[in-house]
Order: C-alpha cells, then sequence, then structure tokens
C-alpha cells in the first residue's frame, strides 16, 4: 500500500518543514543580537537632559560668561490639531508667514518626520517663552524645551571668550561619540579651549513609548537615569577691567593688544580689534554671515593669528644677542649719519638724532644704524665659518625668545610666525651668494620676520623677568580645573640673565628721559610708575606704517607687560605707546590721569587707512 | 450503556483535545498579553479582546460538545454536496454584499458580529473531497478523477481569490498534500517545489542559477531514476556539466580580469602606450557574453540529440525531463512578466521585501521589520509574561490577530517557541496517524484534510512573523484572535473527531 510509505514521507516532510521553523526562530533569538538592540531602541526612549555649561570668570571673580534660560519650541507634527495662526504667531513673536511655511514644511517631510517632535524656534527669550506657556494649551502639539544660553555681562571680547553653537557634521565627526545633532559646543577661544570642563555631561531620562512615539512610563520607575553633571566654571586670568578698556582703546582702529603678568605668564587682557561683539556671540548663528562678510574680518584673533613684522621693537633681541655672543658691549658707540651704508650706494635710513651714540641712546632714540653694525658683527663673527653659519646661531637665540613658534599658550588657533635662518637665504639667493649685508634689515626687525602681538608681549615679559618668561596662558587653575604644569616653570633663553638689566637701561630712558633728550616714547611717560618701552615703526607693504609698542611697569617687581600693534598706525608713539601706557597705568592704578590722551585715542579711527582684499 | 459510554470514551483521541484546548488556552492569555496596555480590562470581561476571545472559546466548546456527542456523524458524509454548494453561494455572495475590510471582500457583517464565510468553505471543501474521493471506483492517476478533486479544491479557491484574500486561497494549496497520500504521482509536489525555487532563484539570483539548478535537478533524476543501464553515465555527465559548465562563468570572468591586469601592468612598464586609455584586448568582448546564453546555446545543441536518444532508446523518462526543462527555460523568461503584470503591487513588494530585493522599513517591510524584532528580543527564556515591551507597546501590528505568535516569541522566547510549535506539530502528526488508522477512506482522507489547513496555516503564519514567507495575513489557527477562525478551526477538528470516534465504536 503507497499509504504506509506515503504517510511517513508526509510526516519527514512535516518534520523538516517545522526544523526549518525552528531554526529560523532560532537564529534570530539566539544567534543574532541586532534585533535585541533594535527592540531597546524601539521601545525606549531617552530624553536628554542637557547639563548647564560652565560659567567663565574673570581673575578677580566677576562673570566673564554665564547662563540664562532660553527655549527651543518644538513641534509634533502628527499632534498638531486645527489652531489659530494668528494666535500662535502673536505668542511666539513671529509672523504667521513663518509658521505656515514652517508647516508646508513638515508636510512635506512628513514621511520622514512620523511620530518625532521637530525643532520650529531655537532660543526664544524666556518673557516669550512664558507668553506662549500661558496659551500652550490652545496649540496641541507645540511644546518648550529649555535650553542654557550663554550671556555676557561684561564686554570682554568675542575673540577672547569664543561662541558656542549647535555641532554640525564634520564636528561630530572630528569628536566620535561625543555629540548628537543638537548639541552645543565650543567652537573658538576659551570656549573652544576648555570645551571639555565647561560641556559638563549630559544625562537622560529613559521612558518606553509605544509605537506611536507616546511616552508610555519612565522605564524601570526611574531608576536607570542619568542625571545632569554641569559643567566645570574656569576661571581666566583675564582682568575684565582692562580688556574692556583695552577693547574701548582699539576701537576704529585694526590691530590687538596682548598684556601679561610678567611674573606668571597670565594674560590679562588679549584684545583683538575689530572684534565679535558679545551681543552677537550669543546669537552666534544669525550674525554668522555677517560677520565672515566684513572685511576687516573680525573673527581672526590677531592676537595669536596675525604675523606681523616686529620693526624696532626687535632692536632689544639683537641688542641682547650681540651682548651675549660679545660683539656688544653698551659703552660701545656707533655713527649715524641719517642711516647705515653699506655695498655700493646703498643706505638703511634713519631719522635725525645726534651721533655718535651708545647703546642705551640707541634705544632710547631707536637708532637703525647702531643695530646694523649689531647684526653685521653677529651674523660676521669671525668665530663662524660663514655668515650662514652666524645667521643660524642668531635664528637659535631669537628662538629661544619664542619666535618663530607656537609659545604653547593655551589658546586655540595659536599661530608660529617666523624666524629666517640660513636656508632661507640660500633657497632665494643661492647657498654663499648672500652674506651680512643681504639680510641687514633683521636687525631692525625688518625683512624675513614675523611674529604676532603674543610674541611681542612674551618678549616684553621677558625682559620684564630679566631673562626668563612664562608661556602665556589664560586659564587660572581653580577648583576642580587644572592647567598643564608647563605653565608653572620658568623658560629661560639662551641670552645670560645679566644682559637684560642693560637693555632695560634704555627702555626706561625711551620712556623717562627728559623731554629732549629724544626718547621715542615720552607719550607713555606716567609719573610713579616707572614704565619702560621700546617703540616700533614696522613697514607696512599696504600703506601706512604699522604702530609698535611694548612696554612693562613698573621697572623693579614688574607686575603687567604690554605689546600693542595697530595697523596703519605710523609711528610707535603714535597709536601703540598712548594705547599701551594708558593700559598699563589703568591696571596698576585702577584709573587713568590723562583724559585728552585718553579721548583722543578712543575717538581715532584708523579703519579708512586699513587697506583689505 | 455504561459499557457504551465507557467505550466512546475510549474512542475519543483525547490526546487531541488535550493539545486543542492547550493551545486555545495559550492563544487567549497571548490575546491578553498583546492587549492588556491599549484595552484595559481583564481576561473575561467583555470590553476587552481577550475577553471577548474568551466568549469565542466558552461557544466553541459548545460546538464542539454539539459536534462530538449530538450531531450524528454520518450526517456530513451525506450532506457534504449541498453543504458544499451552500458555502459556494455564500463566498460568492459576500463579494457583492461585504464591506471593505483592508481591500478585501470577505466579511459579513452581522450586527456586532462579523464573520468570514472562508473559514467554513475550508470545512465543506474537505468535506466534499473526502467524499469524492472515497468513492468506490475514484483513482485520482485517472485524468477524469484528478479533474474532479481539482476542480473541488480549485472553485471555492478562485471564488476567494476573487474575494482578494489571496492569503486564505493559498492554504488550499495544501490539499496537494492530501491528493499525494491518496496517490498522486509524487512528481507534482517536486514539479511544484521546482516551480518555487525557479521563481525565487530567477527573482534573487539570476536566470543562469535558474538553469543551472534545474538542469542539475533534472540530471539527478536521471541519474537515479531514469533507465538503469544509463544511470552511471548520466551521472558522469552530470558532474562534468555541473563541475565544467557551473564554474565556467566565474572561472571565464577571473581569468579575462587576471590577464587583462597582467597585461595592463606590463603595457605600463614596457610600451607605455597611453596611461588614460583603457585598453582592450581581442578577448576582451569575453567579458560581455552573458553565460547565460552559453548554457542556452549549449542547450540547443543537447536538446535534440538527446531527443533523438531518447527516441530510440523509447526513454520516456529523459522525454519528459527534456519537456520540462524547456517548460523550465519558459518559465524563468516569464517569471519578470509575471511578477511585474501578474501579481497586484502589494504582492509584489511584500515578495520583494521577503528576498531582499527591496528595503523598506517604513513600509511593507514595517510588520515584518518589527515581527522580526519583537521575536528577536525574546531570546531563549523570554521576557516574561505582560513584559514585552514591543508587542505590548503596539509596535508589531495585527498583533493579536495574524502577529500572535510575536507575542509567544517575545514573553515566552525560544522556549515558548519550542512549546507551541511542539504542540501544532503534535497535533498535525497525530491528525495524520490518526486518519491513517482509520478504515473507512471518507475518514482517513478527511483527516488528511485537517491536518493539511493546520499545516499549511502553522507553515504560512509563523513563516510570516520570522521573514521566511511573505506578509500573507492568515491567523494562526486556535491562537490568534477572533471568533471566525476560532469557530472555523474547532468545527474543521471536532468533524474529525466525531468521524473517529464513530469509526471506532465498531471495533
Amino acid at each position: 500500500m503507497t499509504g504506509n510509505v506515503r504517510h511517513i514521507r508526509l510526516l519527514v516532510g512535516l518534520g523538516a518543514a517545522v526544523l526549518l521553523l525552528l531554526g529560523s526562530i532560532f537564529s534570530i533569538q539566539i544567534l543574532d543580537d541586532r534585533y535585541k538592540q533594535d527592540a531597546d531602541r524601539n521601545s525606549t526612549v531617552y530624553e536628554t537632559i542637557y547639563p548647564t555649561r560652565g560659567a567663565i570668570f574673570d581673575r578677580n571673580g566677576a562673570v566673564l560668561v554665564g547662563n540664562r534660560v532660553a527655549y527651543d519650541i518644538l513641534v509634533s507634527p502628527r499632534e498638531v490639531k486645527a489652531f489659530d495662526t494668528l494666535a500662535l504667531s502673536a505668542a511666539l513673536d513671529v509672523t504667521p508667514e513663518f509658521i505656515w511655511s514652517k508647516l508646508d514644511e513638515y508636510h512635506r517631510k512628513r514621511a520622514s518626520i512620523g511620530f518625532q517632535a521637530v525643532t520650529m524656534l531655537r532660543m526664544v527669550p524666556a518673557e516669550t517663552y512664558m507668553r506662549f506657556n500661558e496659551v500652550k494649551y490652545k496649540f496641541p502639539g507645540f511644546r518648550g524645551q529649555a535650553r542654557s544660553m550663554r550671556e555676557y555681562p561684561v564686554n570682554a571680547g568675542g575673540n577672547l571668550l569664543g561662541y558656542v553653537s549647535e555641532v554640525n557634521q564634520q564636528y561630530m565627526e572630528r569628536h566620535p561619540g561625543e555629540y548628537r545633532s543638537g548639541d552645543y559646543a565650543g567652537m573658538t577661544g576659551i570656549e573652544a579651549a576648555r570645551e571639555t570642563d565647561l560641556r559638563g555631561e549630559k544625562g537622560y531620562h529613559i521612558y518606553l513609548r509605544n509605537a506611536r512615539n507616546q511616552i508610555e512610563q519612565p522605564f524601570k520607575d526611574g531608576t536607570m537615569d542619568k542625571e545632569a553633571v554641569p559643567g566645570k566654571n574656569i576661571t581666566t586670568t583675564i582682568d575684565a577691567q582692562l580688556q574692556q578698556y583695552g577693547q574701548e582703546l582699539m576701537a576704529g582702529k585694526v590691530g590687538s593688544v596682548v598684556a601679561i603678568e610678567p611674573s606668571t605668564g597670565e594674560i590679562l587682557a588679549l584684545v583683538s580689534s575689530p572684534g565679535i561683539d558679545v551681543e552677537q556671540l550669543s546669537d552666534i548663528g544669525r550674525h554668522y554671515n555677517e560677520i565672515v562678510k566684513n572685511p576687516y574680518k573680525p573673527m581672526y584673533n590677531r592676537a595669536v593669528q596675525a604675523s606681523y613684522p616686529p620693526g624696532s621693537v626687535f632692536k632689544l633681541v639683537n641688542a641682547l644677542i650681540g651682548m651675549e655672543e660679545g660683539v656688544l658691549r653698551p659703552e660701545m658707540r656707533y655713527p649715524c649719519s641719517h642711516g647705515y651704508y653699506y655695498g655700493a650706494g646703498h643706505k638703511l635710513g634713519c631719522h635725525g638724532h645726534r651721533s655718535p651714540i651708545d647703546m642705551d641712546e640707541s634705544i632710547m632714540m631707536s637708532c637703525n644704524a647702531y643695530y646694523c653694525y649689531v647684526l653685521k658683527n653677529i651674523v660676521d663673527n669671525r668665530k663662524y665659518d660663514s655668515p650662514a653659519d652666524g645667521l643660524d646661531h642668531w635664528n637659535a637665540y631669537v628662538k629661544s625668545f619664542g619666535f618663530g613658534r607656537k609659545l604653547g599658550s593655551d589658546f586655540p588657533a595659536e599661530l608660529s610666525g617666523s624666524i629666517p635662518s640660513s636656508r632661507t637665504y640660500n633657497r632665494a639667493y643661492g647657498r654663499g651668494r648672500w652674506n651680512s649685508t643681504t639680510v641687514i634689515s633683521l636687525s631692525i626687525g625688518q625683512g624675513e620676520i614675523l611674529a604676532t602681538p603674543m610674541h611681542l608681549a612674551n618678549l616684553c615679559a621677558t625682559i620684564a623677568n630679566r631673562g626668563h618668561y612664562y608661556i602665556p596662558h589664560i586659564i587660572k587653575a581653580s577648583e576642580g580645573v587644572e592647567i598643564d604644569p608647563r605653565f608653572y616653570e620658568p623658560q629661560y633663553t639662551l641670552v645670560d640673565t645679566t644682559h637684560f638689566p642693560k637693555v632695560i637701561r634704555g627702555m626706561w630712558l625711551a620712556v623717562n628721559a627728559p623731554a629732549g633728550a629724544g626718547g621715542t616714547a615720552r607719550v607713555a611717560h606716567v609719573d610713579s610708575l616707572d614704565i619702560c618701552g621700546k617703540t616700533g615703526t614696522a613697514q607696512n607693504p599696504r600703506g601706512a606704517d604699522n604702530s609698535v609698542f611694548i612696554c612693562f611697569a613698573p621697572k623693579d617687581k614688574p607686575r603687567i607687560a604690554l605689546a600693542a600693534y595697530v595697523e596703519n598706525g605710523g609711528f610707535g608713539a603714535a597709536y601703540a605707546a598712548p594705547i599701551a601706557s594708558l593700559m598699563a597705568e589703568m591696571y596698576l592704578k585702577g584709573k587713568t590721569s590723562r583724559p585728552e590722551l585718553e579721548e583722543r585715542m578712543m575717538q581715532a579711527n584708523l579703519m579708512d587707512r586699513v587697506k583689505h582684499d | 450503556m455504561t459499557e457504551r459510554q465507557a467505550h466512546t470514551r475510549q474512542s475519543v483521541d483525547w490526546w487531541l483535545i488535550g493539545t486543542y484546548l492547550v493551545l486555545v488556552v495559550i492563544g487567549w492569555l497571548n490575546i491578553y498579553a498583546a492587549t492588556h496596555s491599549s484595552e484595559p480590562g481583564s481576561l473575561i470581561s467583555w470590553s476587552s479582546r481577550a475577553g471577548k476571545q474568551f466568549v469565542w472559546i466558552l461557544t466553541s466548546l459548545g460546538l464542539a460538545g454539539l459536534i462530538l456527542y449530538i450531531i450524528p456523524p454520518r450526517l456530513w458524509e451525506s450532506t457534504c454536496i449541498p453543504f458544499y454548494v451552500m458555502v459556494l453561494g455564500l463566498l460568492v455572495l459576500v463579494i457583492f454584499v461585504s464591506s471593505d475590510v483592508k481591500g478585501s471582500h470577505s466579511w459579513f457583517n452581522l450586527g456586532p458580529i462579523r464573520f468570514q464565510p472562508a473559514e467554513i468553505s475550508k470545512i465543506s471543501t474537505s468535506l466534499l473531497l473526502a467524499y469524492a474521493m472515497s468513492q468506490q471506483n475514484f483513482r485520482i492517476t485517472r485524468w477524469k478523477d484528478f479533474w474532479t478533486a481539482a476542480l473541488i479544491i480549485g472553485v471555492p479557491m478562485l471564488v476567494i481569490v476573487g474575494e482578494s484574500e489571496t492569503g486564505s486561497a493559498l492554504v488550499y494549496a495544501g490539499f496537494i498534500f492530501v491528493l499525494y497520500r491518496e496517490g498522486l504521482s509524487g512528481w507534482w509536489l517536486g514539479t511544484i517545489g521546482l516551480i518555487i525555487m525557479l521563481f525565487v532563484g530567477t527573482l534573487k539570483w539570476s536566470a543562469y542559477w535558474s538553469v543551472m539548478f534545474m538542469t542539475t535537478m533534472l540530471l539527478l533524476c536521471n541519474a537515479y531514476m531514469g533507465p538503469k543501464q544509463r544511470r552511471k553515465g548520466w551521472l558522469l555527465y552530470g558532474s562534468l556539466f555541473v563541475g565544467v559548465i557551473g564554474a565556467f562563468p566565474f572561472v571565464l570572468r577571473f581569468f579575462c580580469e587576471r590577464v587583462q591586469a597582467h597585461m595592463d601592468f606590463l603595457s605600463s612598464r614596457v610600451w607605455v602606450p597611453s596611461a588614460h586609455e583603457n585598453y582592450h584586448y581581442f578577448w576582451s568582448f569575453l567579458l560581455d557574453v552573458n553565460p547565460l546564453w552559453i548554457l542556452l546555446g549549449m542547450g540547443a545543441v543537447a536538446l535534440p540529440l538527446l531527443g533523438v536518444k531518447a527516441w530510440n532508446g523509447k526513454d520516456r523518462f529523459l522525454a519528459i525531463s527534456l519537456g520540462v526543462w524547456m517548460a523550465g527555460v519558459a518559465l524563468i523568461f516569464s517569471t519578470d512578466y509575471i511578477f511585474q503584470h501578474v501579481l497586484q503591487p502589494h504582492q509584489r513588494s511584500r515578495i520583494e521585501v521577503l528576498l531582499g530585493l527591496k528595503e523598506d522599513p517604513a513600509g511593507v517591510g514595517y510588520n515584518v521589520m518589527q515581527s522580526k524584532i519583537a521575536i528577536g528580543s525574546g531570546g531563549f527564556f523570554g521576557k516574561g509574561y505582560l513584559q514585552g515591551t514591543q508587542t505590548t507597546f503596539g509596535f508589531v501590528p495585527e498583533q493579536a490577530t495574524d502577529f500572535i505568535f510575536c507575542t509567544v516569541g517575545e514573553e515566552w522566547g525560544f522556549l515558548g517557541c519550542l512549546v507551541v510549535i511542539g504542540l501544532y506539530t503534535f497535533l498535525i502528526a497525530r491528525l495524520v496517524l490518526d486518519a491513517e488508522s482509520c478504515r473507512g477512506k471518507f475518514t482517513r482522507i478527511y483527516g488528511y484534510c485537517v491536518a493539511a489547513c493546520v499545516f499549511m496555516h502553522l507553515f504560512i503564519n509563523v513563516g510570516m512573523t520570522i521573514g521566511l514567507v511573505p506578509v500573507i495575513g492568515i491567523p494562526l489557527p486556535l491562537l490568534s484572535y477572533g471568533g471566525s477562525s476560532l469557530w472555523g478551526f474547532t468545527i474543521l477538528i471536532f468533524i474529525f473527531l466525531s468521524l473517529y470516534r464513530d469509526e471506532k465504536k465498531y471495533f
């Protein structure tokens, strides 16, 4: 009978089919973990608790950056019922057209939005939100979510503080796993430098939700929830009053001022002008285009990113190197008749002053010729095989002052400037086809030397300390915030510390020599402050010379070292010296005694002189 | 009297009834699990679906008692023709009077109660099929009788397709197992299997794959079932064919690419002709040749030769094989047409999702994806009763009806699936063995029909929830929520029990 065989076959077939089912079930239940993860993602919803971002204080405890609450307005389009558009637009302070266009957009994207909530408005101020909240019941589907927003009680400068904005795709890729879309992060300045301290840790509530994205209940009664950890407060080395005063003085001028406390390397002020106003900073998204399109590039932090020829202030470095190398003694006198003559009919000009002069006077009166002799003697030193060898030794000395490299401050996006070496000229002229006269403009800080205002301030601090500096930094160690130990270590130059008091004498004279003696920085003189300074007038290929000045005060136990750099400002004494001097006075005395000078500096507008691309 | 009752108790298959009861209770509990969050209410309150199911269960038990103890078993055999005609009438009628439920016209709306004649049609078809095939002179191998059986199955099937209930209609395909048991040639099953393989293979892989598969199968059949003296030859040629021709396109491609890469390398080193020109070699055209054409070309050469051979050797098996081969090639080439023009769009997309040709997690793929997530997240032991997150919170659609198996998978885990599927397997196997032990053909054939229906529902439904079968909306027997389905299967099974008891009573 066929049946006997066939019913066995059919039962075997049944067994095979059942094994196929069980095998598939086994594979998706036991072998494949993917579905378990999907299930969690499906049914639990993590509601992020955003931590408050840490505040930023100045060195005296004044708040530079605080927080205030703002609200995002979220919409769940699926839950929206017919409502009065005009009433909502009035409550939210937007036009009805805006709401219509948004709703149209959500309708178009309804497939991808599904049951999710989308952000319709960002950073609505608290007052507007309160108004909306009172009538919220009329608009099902709309709700607010609290976010903290940056607030700036002191105008301490946008470039210094930096801004916070929503992270974009590239940012998330650069910091894998740390941010999610909708998070905010510090993008520039201190906000970026101390992002990890400031941001805190996000927390979350876990809820179980159903397929319609409606919250059903807290997951495990909230026991798995995580509290947000608020960001740490950051104390900066900035003096808010000095910073603000510096910004006021630099208004209408392009350039920057850096002030450092020499005994610690702490940056007291870091002004870059023109800068970003803090008003724009808190809502950078709305102002971003306007800022980027500004021809004066306010985003560009000139204090650490602009490389300028240092001009005559660099003579101090050459003097120090000359003394260390033994080719210069302070009492050596060189002649100057309106300049230094070299080669066949070449001349490096100088202004009119008495001649010959010694080193003190050369600093005081900023003689060009004097330093041509000094540099020639350094480079053509007999103990070296060639000018190239001599120049490379000079290069090593200069670099030991921090020039030509990044200083290593904690401020982001610092640039290194550049200091030429024999390779620079070998490439330009060929090996052995140049000599000290070729590079003679290095003597007065022109030519191939480029330095940032931060470098100049650091030079000033080094001289003020009589031979060493601390790496400039902007964050103070405070509770819970460590700073790198390198900021506590003195950095010595290759020049012996005994040589420094000799140049300080000249710097003191430049500011404090009696009228008529020829001091270039008389304008910076303040009674009883003992300011020591050096002017510079750097050639600018684009128009008028740049006005440069470095100074520190008081002469003994200096408390502040400044570098001011004003593009197209003319002589060093014209703008840089008064501004730096006023700032030093403000810092040391808490007030200034020269209202006319202050007024003139604040009102001066050199923007027309500045040529931009 | 007492003696007769004892006899009755023994002759009723209590194992089947026990399995039936366990499955029904499992269904009830899982319907509650699937709906308790959206429809608060206890297991027995009328307001929730679990409560309603409780009522369906009670009435089903009443029905079962009615069938087992009151309705005379002989009645089924004697009334099966008018019953069949009446149900067929209802099936046609429902198309015109029913309201549209998700695109199908298969429900009668009688006030609060809705009812689907397709559920009863399984019973009437099974009864009539059993009746027709149990006639003394019935031989399924005779064409006339074959067509009789085919018509009994096919007519309600077609009407149900007309109701847009393709899924329910597919269940009727299960009756082929009954026909097989009653003597239908096994080649029919083989042919259906081959057609499915060719269809799926062509869609998922390629026509080349399908032709290779079919040719291999036919070669194997000839090697094992053709005339004895030729078997060795078939085995030799067969393995040669599969080994050489099967690997041919891959070898060809590998060879061409390797040689070309090598020549490119040489030319770049020696002649440096033009780095920018894409260099073509004389064999490059080989890469453009579709291996399918080579295969078909060989077929065109081999077919007449083999045909002559079959004619001369009176090898009927070979002749039929050749016919099947040609028909298969025709099917393979019309697969795309059938797929694009015969199937309806929703069926097409369900198949595409199943075969992984299309990803559509938000649309057609949503059900399957969510269902797999729910079952997959259950793990070995499950999340525990009422602890499931996927089924409880409504991620799985139709979770109390067609996707009830998800709740089992999520809350009871692999262990629960094993138990439930094991119970079904026991039920089906028990039906088959009981049927087999009957002397009357009617009872036996009817028993097989019941087993086939339960099996088709089980395989399609569970297969659908785990992505093994396209989404076809048919209930899981006894477990899914719904009165029609529960009543239908209760009647189907208890008629068999009644017939079976009747059979045993006299022996």
